[in-house]
């Protein structure tokens, strides 16, 4: 994979050193630095870069011994800390000269900027830093120490996890070997593993350097690792913002690493994301938003007129989250819980004026933005141009939440094909419609993201109440698991959400089959009375879905009454047969 | 006649006097508030400023609410009213009620506010207006109470917030008061005026035999018309753990005249003006 068209290429000299340095965007914007990891070379960037390049002047460069930049002589000693920071600063000088610059690092480029950011002489240069991937050697030293000397069960147990997961680090502190290895058959493999195990697109990268620069770059651990975590500086404290960027799905890295980072970096910023090492070529629109936002709000002086204080707000910061029937209910208190954690929120309902106050206060407690769309779920035509519209204006959704549904009880003889339809148009077709063509998007765009389906505890508690109902439902939930197997080879989880007994206006809107209208009301009052005597606020669904999301999982009972005919459909399935025959008290 | 309407307003007028001491009370806390104050403290302020102008019994003491203590987040049992340690931090939304006895009369108020600016108190407190035209119309319409209660409710949800009245004591949006007798020892019961007790429990046994009650909850109890008498009414909303409500007192008469039948006792309060400066 070559750079962005429009690169430009210059070389800084500093140290005896030539560095290969790629530019991209307006100078006058500001400058944001990235530098990369290893087995890499700057190019591991392009993704993010081309992203970053209209709101940003990117640079990028590659750590010497890397891609194009010479390598110094001898190779031992030659990739200490201190000269890397030489390297930066004469990167940073070339490039910007009076302003202060972004810094952005992944994998050991997030290792070295963490020394750029915390020594001395950088002070004034560095406007912020966004860390992804890459610990503080000193840190990660303390890390250790800690761990060590005062042992506890939990210490023990992350000291191993993460003494485990950094094998290959000591397999780069044998001599020799490792350059044989990559000037072999890993450097070879090596692209093909990436693809298949670490899922980033097959693009043309690594360049065909990757023997050379793997070889060169042992010595990044073996001048560095030994030293820094026998003898970590007890001064590096962050002398600059800090974005810490986290992959959930790290090989190399565990989260707890992270734990105590707030002592080093005060007012640390932190996000999350599913995802496995090689974020920015597997994530890039995730990581060039998180990583203009931040740049934006320090030059703005990091202003803080809404902050996101949601439980979530580290992994939905900054995401798309679409809601259908957030005007009411279940949905919107999703949208709101999303909201609160960050995310900009799409609330769709048919009826207008309440998707619309959804998005205005989903703007008052947290959301950077929010749009009311009044759609009807059920309408084919409807549905695909707001797919369309909201894919131009807002961008690629990563969380869909089809929560549209509407509540229809009776005989299945009283029902009749008009109820029928609505019913499955609504509850099936709503549902069918949003995984088809949001879906589509998210797994086109091949960048992970998660569909949650609002199935209902009544898709396996069967009942000669609701046979209309629980069957649309009962589809919903297969619907999600199939959805499922099919996604997940993209990183796109999907979730079915069974709700229960929840005070919502659903039961206040609940068409009842086979009795007049006066009736109709009487029950719908009824049941309005009963869902709230049982008063199961919708929040706590939101909060299970936000939850779910997270942990990626499959489905969601949510009240203990759906929990505990989730666990009899399983176990006493002739049991929760006899309940479906009883006659509900209305 | 005459005779009946004037006694009618001068005993009007003292509640109108008591209600406004509450409300310039909470005006006068509300205003030295300041980071680190605790609701103790806040309560302490209301109970001395009352006191030093000569309030010596209580409907029920001060209360004071700060951060997500003002929706009422996690209240499980009634102690859980009563001021705590909690501090009061810049942006924090904060709620004073107090109900004070001066010279016979009773007031219950309610005065929500925050430490400096809070979008989503403002809005919350914005939005209480819709509630106190509807709840006015409703009971001059003579509608019952449980009705009324349930209308509320709806409001509540389309706006998008929680009911936080359902929250106090019998889930009450309002409650009755009245005149109670002034006394030289004027015990409390969990901070609340045994005389004004002892009213409110002989409203309940009369309201008990006829049919009504000076509870206006969202059960049974309260499916009747509006009984004539002095309202504190506060509706109280929440949302995502912040809380605004407004009490005042409504007048309920037994007049034909709709204009006459219920109206509230003063229309010159901080959340009244607060409304009409907006417009």
């Amino acid at each position: 994979m070559t750079l962005p068209e429009g690169t430009r290429e210059r070389w800084v000299r500093t140290g005896g050193i030539e560095l290969c340095v790629a530019e991209l965007g307006d100078p006058s914007d500001p400058t944001v630095v990235l530098v990369h990891g290893y087995p890499d070379s700057k190019e591991v960037w392009s993704a993010t870069a081309s992203r970053l390049a209209d709101r940003c002047h990117v640079v990028m460069y590659d750590v010497r011994g890397h891609g194009r930049s010479s390598a110094p002589r001898p190779l031992r000693g030659g990739f200490t800390l201190e000269k890397l920071t030489d390297d930066f600063l004469a990167v940073a000088d070339a490039v910007s000269p009076d302003r202060p610059v972004h810094l952005v690092g992944h994998d050991w480029g997030s290792v070295q900027a963490w020394e750029f950011a915390s020594v001395k002489r950088t002070e004034g240069r560095i406007a912020s830093f966004t860390s992804i991937s890459g610990p503080s050697l000193d840190h990660f030293g303390h890390w250790i120490d800690k761990r060590v000397k005062r042992p506890t069960p939990r210490r023990v147990g992350e000291l191993l996890g993460q003494g485990a997961k950094s094998w290959y680090v000591y397999l780069l502190h044998t001599p020799v070997l490792p350059e044989l290895a990559w000037r072999g058959p890993l450097g070879k493999y090596w692209p093909r593993f990436l693809e298949r195990v670490e899922k980033v697109p097959g693009d043309g990268y690594p360049t065909s350097s990757l023997p050379t620069d793997a070889a060169h770059g042992a010595w990044l651990y073996r001048d560095n690792v030994r030293a820094r975590l026998r003898h970590p500086r007890p001064d590096a404290y962050a002398h600059a913002p800090v974005q810490l960027i986290t992959p959930l799905g790290d090989a190399f890295l565990s989260e707890q690493l992270y734990d105590e980072l707030e002592r080093w970096a005060p007012q640390l910023t932190r996000r999350t994301i599913p995802a496995r090492h090689w974020v920015p070529r597997s994530r890039p629109d995730q990581l060039a938003s998180w990583i203009s936002d931040f740049v934006t709000s320090v030059e703005g002086g990091r202003p803080e007129p809404v902050k996101a204080t949601g439980r979530h707000a580290d992994r939905f910061g900054g995401q798309l989250v679409l809601v259908t029937g957030a005007g009411s209910g279940i949905g919107r208190a999703t949208a709101f819980a999303f909201a609160e954690a960050g995310a900009r929120v799409v609330a769709v309902d048919r009826d207008a004026e309440a998707a619309l106050r959804t998005a205005e206060l989903a703007r008052l407690i947290g959301a950077p933005q929010a749009w009311a769309e009044t759609v009807d779920v059920s309408d084919e035509q409807a549905m695909e141009k707001l797919a369309e519209k909201v894919a131009a204006e807002y961008g690629v959704v990563d969380v869909l939440v089809n929560n549209a549904g509407i509540g229809l009880s009776g005989s299945f003889f009283d029902t009749t094909p008009e109820d029928w339809k609505k019913v499955l148009d609504v509850n099936l077709w709503g549902v069918i419609h949003g995984c088809r063509l949001f879906g589509k998007q998210m797994a086109e765009r091949g960048q992970g993201g998660h569909i949650v389906n609002t199935a209902s505890a009544a898709a396996y508690q069967p009942s000669k109440a609701l046979p209309a109902y629980s069957a649309s439902k009962a589809a919903v939930l297969m619907l999600s698991e199939c959805l499922r197997a099919e996604l997940a080879g993209q990183g796109i989880g999907v979730t079915a959400v069974c709700p229960g007994f929840v005070n919502t206006g659903i039961t206040s809107t609940a068409r009842f089959a086979g009795v007049d209208a006066e009736e109709e009301k009487r029950r719908q009052k009824r049941t309005a009375r009963l869902y709230g005597l049982r008063n199961y606020p919708p929040e706590k669904v939101a909060d299970a879905i936000l939850r779910a999301v997270v942990r990626g999982e499959a489905v969601v009972p949510v009240t203990p009454e759906a929990r505990a005919a989730h666990l009899m459909s399983r176990f006493m399935p002739r049991a929760l047969r006899a309940i479906a025959r009883l006659e509900p008290p209305l | 006649m005459t005779t009946a309407a004037g006694e009618l307003t001068q005993r009007l007028r003292g509640f109108r006097t008591v209600q406004r001491l509450a409300y310039e009370c909470a005006e006068a806390v509300a205003a030295r508030l300041e980071p680190g104050v605790t609701e103790r403290d806040a309560a302490r302020m209301q109970r001395e400023w009352l006191r030093e102008r000569g309030v010596r019994d209580w409907f029920h003491l001060p209360f004071a609410w700060f951060g997500d203590r003002t929706a009422f987040v996690n209240f499980r049992v009634p102690l859980q009213f009563f001021p705590t340690g909690r501090r009061l931090e810049p942006g924090m939304p904060f709620i004073l009620d107090m109900a004070p006895v001066y010279e016979g009369y009773t007031a219950d108020i309610g005065y929500s506010g925050s430490l400096g600016a809070n979008p989503v108190q403002n809005r919350l407190m914005d939005d209480l207006e819709a509630h106190r035209e509807l709840i006015l119309n409703a009971v001059r319409e003579r509608r019952p109470l449980r009705e009324i209660y349930e209308d509320v409710d709806r409001l509540m949800v389309r706006q998008g917030y929680a009911n936080r009245h359902r929250a106090y004591p019998f889930g009450v949006i309002a409650h009755k008061v009245g005149r109670v007798r002034e006394r030289r020892w004027s015990p409390r019961l969990f901070g609340f005026g045994t005389q004004s007790l002892k009213g409110l429990a002989a409203d309940a046994l009369h309201g008990h035999r006829e049919g009504w009650s000076p509870l206006w909850s969202r059960y049974r109890f309260s499916d009747h018309p509006p009984h004539p008498g002095l309202w504190a009414v506060e509706p109280h909303l929440g949302f995502r753990g912040t809380g605004a409500k407004f009490e005042e007192l409504l007048v309920v008469t037994d007049s034909t005249d709709p204009e006459q039948s219920a109206f509230w006792l003063d229309d010159d309060l901080p959340h009244v003006r607060r409304w009409a400066e907006d417009k």
